[in-house]
């Protein structure tokens, strides 16, 4: 039962975009399509779940050899490394996706949602299990939220803003009104 | 005189916060007040400054395509002595900040600037770039901060200025900070209009 707690609690109640600030520049970055969001969404969710199992281990040794304080240098290099393999399959098996993802597949690396979820596994001391779907409740969040966001913002393509507000300002006054939503979850999970 | 163009651009024509839009996320997040605003732009401006000058003074030796690598090797060693050194020293500051902290190892803006800068640059101009760039970003947390702080708390770096039947309190929740972030840029990209403007007529 606790997992799927934790599942929804960083599915909804603490939305990794709208509600934690995690992953801000993919999210307004590929927001402006819906094929790209969608598949920016999944990438993200694969590399997240593996990772956090990667990152899970890894975090294990450390405790046992008495490194703790390598974590954040490990586990950026064990997410980079691993994003890069993700790299070369999508570029051999999905050139179409690699092509529209572009400069955003190597920057999942430093997308702080990948970091910052494997770091707080580390801190909250998540059973593997629960690190995994943690990390699912994080990439699905994060594919919701571009989702969303991908979908008014096609339809505001359309519309004759005032010239300042165009691009950026207006994308980020959207995501206040989506993110006072999402306030609504706020209170309803307890862990 | 050159190297005071590489400490000033920051500020204003190449801000990291609203011209550049980089850093989004510790921008947001932590800008709940002026003075979290300031510990977290003085920071991530250690950071940058630093890892800025190792770098560029590394830049001879590292092969082409390992680089990225390396540079967040030595952006996230810097991250690490931080995080130890403000656990250490400034407990209170470190744990407002909270996951931040570590997560300016894979802030766009220092990555950015190792790879746009640093990586061709000598190590004082380096240096600099850094530290104008740091202060730019810390200005622009410094003003969303107090923004927020002064409509949602009523408070300037922790001073009153009235009562508390003024606050907006969403201000300082997370929709205030996309808000008020939508905002601040439409008047920077109205000011950057108008310039542009008045330098055509010229």
């Amino acid at each position: 039962m606790r997992v799927f707690l934790i599942l929804f609690s960083a599915l909804l109640v603490n939305n990794y975009v709208f509600i934690r600030f995690l992953g801000i520049c993919p999210f307004l970055g590929v927001s402006k399509k819906m094929d790209t969001a969608v598949g920016m969404g999944f990438a993200a969710t694969f590399v997240l779940v593996m990772s956090s199992v990667i990152t899970w281990l890894v975090n294990k040794l450390l405790v046992v050899m008495g490194l703790s304080f390598l974590q954040i240098v490990v586990f950026i290099l064990v997410i980079a490394t691993f994003v890069q393999f993700v790299e070369f399959f999508l570029k051999k098996n999905s050139p179409g996706l690699y092509e529209a993802l572009g400069i955003y597949l190597p920057l999942i690396t430093t997308n702080c949602i990948i970091l910052g979820v494997a770091l707080l596994n580390a801190q909250a001391n998540y059973s593997l299990l629960e690190a995994v779907f943690h990390a699912l409740g994080a990439g699905l969040g994060f594919l919701l939220a571009l989702v969303i966001f991908a979908g008014v913002r096609e339809r505001l393509e359309l519309y004759d803003l005032p010239k300042p507000f165009e691009g950026l300002p207006i994308a980020l006054i959207l995501a206040s009104i989506i993110s006072m939503a999402f306030m609504g979850f706020q209170g309803l999970i307890k862990l | 005189m050159n190297n005071l163009k590489e400490f000033t651009k920051g500020f204003f024509k190449e801000n990291p916060t609203y011209v550049q839009v980089l850093g989004m996320c510790p921008t947001l997040a932590v800008t709940t007040s002026a003075i979290n605003g300031l510990g977290m732009g003085l920071a991530a401006t250690t950071v940058l400054a630093l890892s800025n000058a190792v770098i560029s003074s590394i830049r001879k030796g590292v092969p082409k395509n390992l680089r990225i690598p390396i540079f967040i090797t030595v952006i996230a060693t810097f991250g690490t002595i931080l995080d130890l050194l403000m656990h250490a020293f400034i407990y209170d500051l470190w744990k407002t900040l909270g996951l931040f902290i570590p997560l300016i190892a894979v802030n766009c803006i220092i990555m950015g600037r190792a790879e746009a800068f640093a990586s061709k640059n000598n190590v004082w101009a380096s240096f600099l770039d850094g530290l104008g760039v740091g202060l730019g970003f810390t200005g622009s947390l410094v003003l969303l901060g107090s923004i927020r702080e002064i409509l949602g708390n009523g408070t300037i770096f922790g001073l009153h200025l009235w009562g508390k039947a003024f606050n907006i309190f969403a201000m300082i929740l997370p929709p205030g900070g996309y808000m008020t972030l939508g905002l601040l840029a439409a008047l920077f990209s109205f000011i950057g209009m108008k310039r542009k403007q008045r330098g055509e007529q010229k």
